[in-house]
């Protein structure tokens, strides 16, 4: 699968650098807008895997002109020649959220069970939903077993029933994260097989289309202590 | 509620922090998707209660109209005791009476 990462964050641009890629940008989208290049000069293409390329975010004085249909112009070239197109959204929901989901089909929403993150989400969802993009698949990040299992963190369950979205993965909190970040190698590419490297690779399997199960990692925990917990989680009434 | 809560409950211990986020979110959730603020919220529960004492009457003590949400969608729930229906349904006007039995 020929796959194209579009970076959309043009306020915080950060994909170049978690991709290891950022000392090989020449052009960005703004230079492919404006025409001053062609698109397969500002693609990056990533060393360890041929099929991945990043089209990097331009200058934030971008942001002052940017539009939805700008955004829709660059998918639309990327389409062509990739058969994934990944959109990085930015976070929040005023420019740059539209300008992101202007341009996309479908959508992949990510949170933390937190109560914060998963009021964001709902409020993310609802905007989605009003602008017709569907299907909308749910990711679960930094989820802490432990946590689940002695009911100090929102449950997998609690989370999908008030998002009210399929799930599309669960990645468990892992520090190997921050070790590939510092060094600019993604987690799936160095042969590292941590929890959140598996939990990547699962999903991106799933957007595939395979059928890879969803074990929910509170529920898989063994010995006794898990035991006595799932225990405790019995509903009553 | 879970076993966890049952027992923490027998003990007089809090809940466990989850059950609380989960009752947290879904109120705080069933506001935001309805877009009401409480002032338009608190109008909208006197003047249901102001109509539908037209016809029975109701212990507006008792009486209880709030969001709730389930599947991202959300409902008008009114709870309303009816103390017993009215023989002829009043007029539009009269405000509502608070405490006649």
């Amino acid at each position: 699968m020929r796959t194209a990462v579009l970076d959309a964050d043009f306020g915080l641009r950060n994909l170049d650098l978690l991709l290891g890629l950022e000392n090989r940008i020449v052009y960005t989208a703004q230079e492919v807008l404006a025409g001053n290049c062609r698109l397969e000069q500002a693609l990056v293409k990533h060393k360890l895997e041929p099929n991945l390329a990043l089209l990097p975010a331009g200058n934030p004085r971008m942001l002052e002109w940017l539009k939805p249909e700008d955004m829709q112009t660059i998918v639309g070239m990327l389409r062509e020649s990739f058969d994934i197109v990944l959109i990085d959204c930015p976070a929040g929901i005023e420019d740059g959220f539209k300008n992101a989901a202007g341009a996309a089909e479908e959508a992949i929403v990510i949170t933390t069970p937190e109560v914060s993150a998963v009021r964001d989400a709902d409020r993310v969802i609802g905007l989605l939903n009003t602008r017709g993009i569907q299907p909308i698949q749910l990711v679960l990040n930094r989820v802490r077993p432990k946590m689940m299992a002695s009911q100090e963190m929102l449950a997998v369950d609690d989370v999908t029933d008030i998002l009210a979205l399929p799930l599309l993965g669960l990645v468990l909190e892992d520090e190997q994260v921050i070790v590939s970040t510092n060094r600019g190698e993604p987690l799936t590419l160095n042969g590292s097989n941590s929890p959140a490297a598996q939990a990547y690779t699962n999903i991106a399997r799933r957007i595939c289309g395979e059928d890879v199960p969803l074990i929910d990692p509170a529920k898989a925990r063994r010995g006794l202590r898990a035991k006595i917990g799932r225990l405790m989680q019995t509903k009553i009434f | 509620m879970t076993l966890r809560d049952f027992i923490n409950k027998l003990l007089g211990r809090q809940p466990a922090s989850a059950t609380t986020a989960k009752q947290r979110l879904q109120l705080v959730l069933a506001h935001d998707r309805s877009d009401l603020n409480p002032e338009l919220l608190e109008q909208m529960r006197r003047e249901i209660l102001e109509v539908v004492s037209r016809y029975v009457e109701i212990d507006l003590e008792e009486g209880d109209v709030s969001l709730e949400t389930e599947d991202r969608v959300t409902a008008l729930v009114a709870n309303l005791p009816i103390r017993r229906t009215k023989a002829v349904p009043e007029e539009a006007d009269p405000v509502v009476t608070a405490g006649q039995a």
